[in-house]
């Protein structure tokens, strides 16, 4: 196999790989039972997931310009998705909109 | 660089904070050469422009770090992130799809060893990309870390996470500390319970 097919072939891995791990982390968001449970499912399987496609293209594009575009793309998306979720998170918080029932300690209302 | 306390505190604040926005403007003016996707003379001058008017209206806080980037700490803490970011991706993906199953959860506190802006920032960060933990909120003054922690079995598993904490705490301190924090990050007491 020529080079060229090799990372053609690990696109397809990565690309459906992400894929996977986006719609993972879609059906978490849709069943978790409150926001911040919610809010792992959209940092960790959803970034990885999109890591993992951004690598996907970047295999197979191969173009300087493509990947300096991709390159970026991942560090905002390392950079912005905890800081997201932890704005959401702290404002649910605050909102009450916690289920207290699933929480086993709670160090935060005791403060 | 000079090694922190050789200069006189004022003076070393005022040449760390030029430091800082001349690393910050050198990073925008990289980023507006990525975003056109090529390196020209045109692109150049743009981000200039670009990155001196973005620092000029929207002005960095005052985080600096003294110490140094260590090579080897970053390919430490490098790896294990990626490692870890697997793994909880992982897991949060299998309790998602695992039919009937409500996961429990919690909030603790924990406490930094070392509660500098930069430091309960990256750690804040960092932790929300790793298994098990969530920031929800951060105490600046105490320097705390309120951390949600998804799928809690038992007593233990808290005591395991707030460990885990300390120990990114101290993978990050490694990359980017400066000597005295690494030493108080290596002998600082951990405490076992909050607060």
């Amino acid at each position: 196999m020529t080079p060229g097919a090799v990372a053609d072939w690990l696109a397809v891995v990565s690309l459906t790989a992400g894929a996977l791990l986006s719609l993972a982390a879609a059906i978490g968001v849709l069943r978790f039972p409150d926001t911040l449970s919610r809010m792992h499912a959209a940092t960790k399987p959803q970034v990885l997931g999109v890591l993992l496609l951004l690598l996907g293209v970047g295999l197979r594009l191969r173009s300087p310009a493509d990947l300096g575009m991709i390159v970026l793309v991942g560090v905002f998306q390392l950079a912005t998705a905890p800081v997201a979720a932890q704005m959401i998170g702290r404002a649910a918080y605050r909102a009450g909109r916690v289920d207290r029932n699933l929480l086993d300690v709670d160090e935060l209302a005791d403060r | 660089m000079t090694a922190p306390g050789t200069e006189p505190p004022a003076r070393r604040t005022r040449t760390g904070r030029w430091r800082d926005q001349l690393i910050a403007y050198g990073w925008l003016v990289l980023a507006w050469n990525l975003f056109w996707g090529e390196f020209t003379w045109g692109n150049l001058l743009g981000g200039l422009l670009t990155a001196g008017v973005v620092l000029l209206f929207f002005p960095l806080p005052p985080v600096t770090f003294h110490g140094r980037l260590r090579l080897r700490g970053l390919l430490v803490f490098g790896s294990r992130f990626v490692v870890e970011l697997v793994r909880a991706s992982a897991h949060v993906a299998r309790i998602a799809v695992q039919p009937g199953y409500t996961p429990r959860s919690a909030i603790i506190g924990v406490r930094l060893r070392l509660p500098t802006d930069l430091n309960l920032a990256l750690t804040a960060e960092v932790l929300s990309l790793v298994p098990g933990t969530l920031i929800v909120e951060v105490d600046r003054d105490a320097g705390i870390l309120y951390v949600h922690v998804l799928d809690v079995r038992g007593p233990a598993a808290l005591a395991t996470s707030r460990a885990q904490v300390h120990a990114l705490e101290r993978r990050i301190v490694e990359v980017i500390g400066s000597n005295a924090e690494l030493r108080q990050v290596r002998t600082g007491p951990v405490d076992k319970e909050f607060p």
